[in-house]
């Protein structure tokens, strides 16, 4: 598949476009349809596309296994931070109205940590999982 | 009559749909089609869900100037995370595939369960 | 009009379920659930629903598509043709489980009707109350991140589990073991 010149071009084309947009979703999911949870899909989608057209070794180059698992438990801890962090200022666990002086500031700053906190957990997992199977495929 | 037939047909396909899933997953001995039929269950569940929240004249629910009804938000964020956590557990049974693929050299049931007779 | 479109893809729906079940190719298998996953994002569009619409066209067109065909790299075998066998038993189940689930349908509002108890209990609060308590006009995002956020850090420990029960159960290189041939494992 590496060498089928259409394939590459337009995959140059598309993956930053795809990274694009899923960052997008991921920012402005609060006034438009999108989240963490489809954010993180969209990503992992992107690097899935380079790693199918350009070889799993490339793309193991730049997100390798320790990154992503890394990263997987990086979102969870940052979305359970939140609670402790909102705990320690007095409120109840996940209670955002506490994070900062103004309740609905305080929703803001938490929702979009918590969603980044998703974003990042799916999709270094969705990568993980697309990863350890490329692998047994191409032992075979 | 025909308002009951008009209101009700899209939960009655929704539930054909979930049935051949259960079909697929119960008659079907290859272990791949078996997860297939499994996901086909799964949406038709989340499908199901999704449509009861649809307000009739309602818009997406995505607070706008000049609109006053909304679907309802509450069974599309429970079906959300679902499809999602779904597609994760899925991936856990197509690794335990994988391995049983190595450990029997098959994808089978029947094969799998004729081999493991025969150990006894 | 628009439930016209709803049962036609419904009924496209179940034809591509009923052909997954009967197809005997496990690519076109993958293929075919592909486009299962993508008449279903649409569906979802049609109920008002764009933020799940969008996941399942991710998810089920995109991540599930590629893990069925890197599984059937991984489990490939020569001359592999499933077989599919006529089981009474399964049909029974389903037939009963079919004539149940109807049964419980008949109860139920209809489909879109504003009066229904899930719309005008818990929802009116979310719609009214939502924009005002969080400053998320997008009421789905509101409810999952604050609301529900319990619920949501739970989902999400779920997927991180998933994720690490694939890479314990993969992670390791091992030649395979026939079964049968060496007892003493």
């Amino acid at each position: 598949m590496r060498d089928n010149l259409i394939l590459r071009v337009i995959a140059k084309a598309l993956i930053p476009v795809i990274l694009l947009y899923a960052f997008y979703v991921q920012f402005h999911g609060d006034f438009s349809p999108g989240g963490g949870f489809q954010a993180g899909v969209i990503f992992s989608t992107a690097i899935l596309l380079y790693a199918l057209v350009f070889g799993m070794d490339k793309a193991a180059d730049v997100l390798s296994d320790r990154v992503l698992i890394a990263l997987a438990s990086g979102g969870v801890l940052l979305y359970a931070g939140v609670g402790v962090a909102s705990l320690l200022l007095g409120g109840n666990y996940l209670d955002y109205n506490v994070l900062a002086d103004d309740p609905v500031a305080g929703q803001h700053i938490g929702i979009i940590l918590i969603e980044l906190g998703v974003g990042m957990t799916v999709a270094s997992t969705m990568l993980l999982i697309f990863f350890t199977f490329a692998r047994r495929m191409v032992i075979r | 009559m025909m308002t009951f037939v008009a209101g009700h047909i899209s939960y009655w396909l929704i539930i054909c749909l979930m049935m051949v899933g259960l079909y697929t997953l119960m008659s079907c001995s290859n272990l791949l089609k078996k997860i297939a039929g499994l996901s086909v269950f799964q949406t038709g569940a989340i499908l199901f869900y999704v449509s009861l929240g649809k307000v009739e004249g309602g818009t997406i629910p995505i607070v706008a100037e000049g609109y006053s009804i909304y679907s309802n938000p509450l069974p599309q964020v429970l079906m959300l995370t679902a499809i999602v956590v779904g597609v994760a557990t899925t991936a856990l049974g197509f690794a335990l595939i994988v391995r049983i693929r190595e450990a029997y050299s098959s994808i089978e049931e029947d094969e799998i369960t004729t081999m493991d007779h025969k150990d006894d | 009009m628009a439930l016209t479109i709803d049962i036609f893809l419904l009924l496209f729906l179940i034809a591509t379920a009923i052909g997954i079940l009967r197809t005997r190719h496990l690519f076109a298998m993958a293929m075919m659930f592909g486009l299962y996953s993508l008449l279903v994002a649409s569906l979802f569009l049609l109920m008002d629903a764009p933020d799940v619409a969008f996941t399942e066209a991710a998810v089920g067109t995109g991540i599930a598509t590629v893990l069925m065909l890197a599984t059937l790299a991984a489990t490939r075998r020569s001359s592999e043709k499933p077989r599919q066998r006529f089981s009474p038993s399964a049909l029974i189940i389903t037939l009963s489980t079919t004539a149940l689930l109807f049964y419980g349908t008949l109860d139920l509002p209809n489909f879109g009707d504003p009066q229904a108890p899930l719309h005008t209990e818990m929802a009116g609060r979310f719609i009214e109350q939502g924009q005002q308590d969080t400053g998320v006009p997008n009421l789905v995002t509101a409810v999952l991140a604050s609301y529900r956020g319990f619920d949501t850090l739970g989902e999400v420990t779920v997927v991180f589990t998933a994720g690490v029960g694939v890479l314990l159960l993969l992670k390791r290189r091992r030649k395979p073991v026939v079964r049968g041939k060496s007892h003493a494992r």
